[in-house]
């Protein structure tokens, strides 16, 4: 290994790079357009839906459970009104999506354990239903009317559930460390997959394969600027995590680092690897799409891994990105370290061990 | 370093096979060190595979490879310190400064750090970059991406230098300047090795060989070859040179019929190869073209490459399939 040539190699890196006006967009671009569009618009958890209050039965009682219900946040109170049958039209013209009415009778019926609050839901939304529904810790069941009719609230001592790290339940938090291993995922991988390709097509490799270079100085050359780059990346997803949605780093920054780091290096490998099989940039990016989707899926960014059958669990452990997934929450949200996830940081450490020596092993210095 | 008279590149029976296809087929080959020796066929002839396994690129199927003494392609990695290869395609980086590839080039080739500077002031001087070391490399004409891919070639000294298709896609003043510049190359100890398709380009090697559909046809220098040929050329000038062409090409004994301007190019068999006496041969083309009511005058002509690679690439006509004859 000589640092010279290495060297070499690196610094051609970046002056292509400096001049490659499209990648140097798709660095800053993809960041900030995916963390725009996970972060504000792809919202599962809806707040602030608007809710009308029928309280016939104005008790002190009552109203602490209005009280209740309003400080979730996921309804703010838009209407008040007298009778259940205001609140159905209220739903029915649009006004309102929620209509908590409350009956005459509601202590008595608290006390003998009876349903003693109708919550009137617009179905014809499943995700307001379903934030109504954990407002309500409570299945609710649609008819097939747009509305749901009937509805039950907890009696007193009913299990109450508790979020930890996530109490305003806000999906930016769970989402934005999460992002960054996606952006990273997505960049890295395609990023390195095409710089080897582009070479072979533009006809530099074979310039390259008749030199003294050897396979690991080309390999670790072009890859050590993407780590920059990685880097830089990670960095604008946290700097707009926590001024855009106020995501906490609740573990040490350096952790956060190491763990991006550990991601990239690994997906850098993965590029590589990808590169010394594809013939053209078409089919690296194909290759590497073929390898982004499954990662978003079933990382445990979209669903939740404990969800999934057994089969796709083991698929999703021999994905880099799971690993980072467990890490960067452990350490972001719950203020863990490494050290405590050792585990995960072996096993990215491991992906990318494999997948370099795969790629410099079949990485040939010949053209047959 | 190789010396006058030293082989610097020995081949037996080098044969590559891609599937059914056999690109070079039993090649045996000398290359004289300190000259420059050409390849000449046409495109699809086996000259890039050839070059490529002399250096290391493609492993041949049979055959032994000798280059500077370096048995390849097992020992292909001592060999590439030792040589400079010029790709057929443009292969520096476009994308890249005249000055940045060859800060690239000289340290991947391991030119060492304290004479890097000088080497490539040395080369920016030589190869007429002066004004243009901030130039992206893509910006250049073909010319100037030759002679800055010849230069970063040469950076490291190399005692042997491989040349696919240096110049097919230069002006021939460019092509000219290129050439001088591979004889300086030469005078200074580098053996060369030069493959073409273009006549005028082959001239200019010490020592030619001949491939086609991956054989090796004819090899020698460039007068030896064309002095083989001697009385089997002659010119024609008729006053219907397509309706001559037509009129000749079935004539017994005659290779190929070549319309240069007016005046018809025509090769003779060999004795041996079916034409007979050249006078005889002479004879019945008079007949052909007086049977097809042509006036013409007939002179022998002195051969050049064209009508030595014509001669050891066709066979004679009545051999021929007819489809082939016309060409």
């Amino acid at each position: 290994m000589s640092l010279r040539r290495l060297w070499a190699i690196f610094l051609k890196e970046l002056r292509q790079l400096r001049r490659d006006r499209i990648t140097a967009a798709m660095i800053i671009g993809i960041p900030v357009i995916q963390l725009t569009l996970f972060g504000y618009a792809i919202n599962t958890n809806v707040r602030g839906l608007d809710a009308g209050i029928s309280d016939q039965s104005n008790t002190a009682a009552s109203r602490a459970l209005v009280m209740d219900l309003l400080a979730t946040g996921v309804v703010a109170p838009k209407a008040v009104v007298r009778t259940p049958g205001e609140l159905m039209d209220q739903i029915r013209q649009g006004r309102i999506s929620v209509g908590i009415a409350i009956p005459p009778d509601f202590e008595r019926r608290r006390a003998e354990g009876r349903e003693s609050v109708q919550v009137l839901v617009d179905g014809s939304d499943t995700a307001v239903q379903n934030a109504v529904t954990q407002l309500l810790q409570m299945p609710l069941d649609t008819g097939p009317d747009r509305r749901v009719p009937r509805a039950s609230t907890p009696p007193s001592g009913a299990i109450a559930v508790v979020s930890f790290y996530n109490p305003e339940r806000r999906s930016a938090v769970n989402i934005v460390p999460g992002l960054i291993g996606v952006i990273l995922t997505m960049t890295m991988v395609l990023f390195t997959a095409i710089a080897i390709v582009r070479e072979r097509e533009r006809g530099n490799m074979e310039l390259l394969i008749a030199t003294p270079l050897t396979s690991a100085e080309l390999m670790i050359g072009k890859v050590l600027p993407y780590i920059g780059i990685g880097l830089v990346q990670t960095s604008l997803v946290l700097l707009l995590g926590v001024f855009l949605f106020a995501v906490p780093v609740r573990g040490s920054l350096f952790d956060v680092y190491l763990a991006a780091g550990l991601l990239i290096v690994a997906n850098l490998a993965l590029g590589l690897l990808i590169s010394t099989r594809a013939q053209s940039q078409f089919q690296a990016m194909q290759m590497s799409f073929f390898v982004f989707l499954p990662s978003i899926l079933l990382s445990g960014f979209m669903f939740p891994f404990a969800g999934m059958p057994r089969p796709i669990q083991v698929v999703a452990e021999a994905l880099p990105l799971t690993h980072f997934l467990r890490l960067i929450r452990g350490v972001m949200l719950r203020g863990g370290s490494l050290w405590e996830m050792w585990h995960e940081v072996a096993a990215l450490l491991a992906f990318t061990a494999v997948m370099m020596t795969l790629a410099i092993a079949r990485f040939r210095k010949r053209l047959d | 370093m190789t010396r006058e008279g030293d082989i610097a590149i020995r081949a037996r029976g080098l044969t590559k096979r891609f599937g059914t296809l056999v690109a070079v087929d039993n090649v045996d080959l000398e290359v004289p060190a300190r000259q420059v020796y050409g390849f000449l066929g046409p495109n699809g002839s086996g000259k890039s595979t050839t070059i490529r396994m002399l250096c290391g690129l493609l492993t041949p199927t049979e055959g032994d490879i000798d280059v500077l003494g370096l048995r390849i392609p097992e020992q292909a990695e001592q060999l590439r310190r030792r040589i400079g290869y010029m790709t057929q395609k443009f292969s520096l980086f476009e994308d890249l400064t005249v000055r940045e590839n060859f800060e690239f080039v000289a340290a991947i080739q391991g030119v060492p750090k304290s004479r890097t500077q000088a080497r490539i002031d040395e080369l920016v001087e030589r190869f007429h970059f002066t004004d243009r070391q901030k130039q992206l490399a893509g910006t250049m004409s073909g010319g100037q991406r030759q002679r800055l891919a010849l230069a970063c070639a040469v950076i490291h000294e190399p005692e042997l230098l491989f040349l696919d298709e240096p110049t097919s896609a230069v002006d021939p003043e460019s092509r000219r300047e290129f050439w001088e510049k591979l004889f300086e190359l030469a005078d200074a100890g580098t053996t060369l090795l030069v493959s073409t398709h273009l006549m005028d380009e082959a001239e200019r090697c010490h020592h030619l060989a001949i491939i086609n559909r991956g054989v090796m046809v004819a090899n020698g220098t460039p007068d030896e070859l064309t002095g083989g040929l001697a009385g089997r050329t002659l010119a024609i000038t008729a006053g219907e040179p397509r309706a001559a062409q037509r009129a000749l090409a079935d004539v017994p004994g005659v290779l190929g019929v070549a319309q240069v301007g007016n005046v018809l190019r025509v090769l003779l068999a060999s004795a041996e190869g079916g034409a007979g006496h050249p006078d005889a041969a002479r004879q019945r083309i008079e007949e052909a073209l007086a049977k097809a009511g042509l006036q013409a005058r007939i002179e022998p002509v002195a051969p050049d490459l064209e009508d030595v690679f014509v001669a050891a690439t066709r066979r004679p006509a009545e051999d021929r399939p007819p489809a082939e004859r016309a060409a």
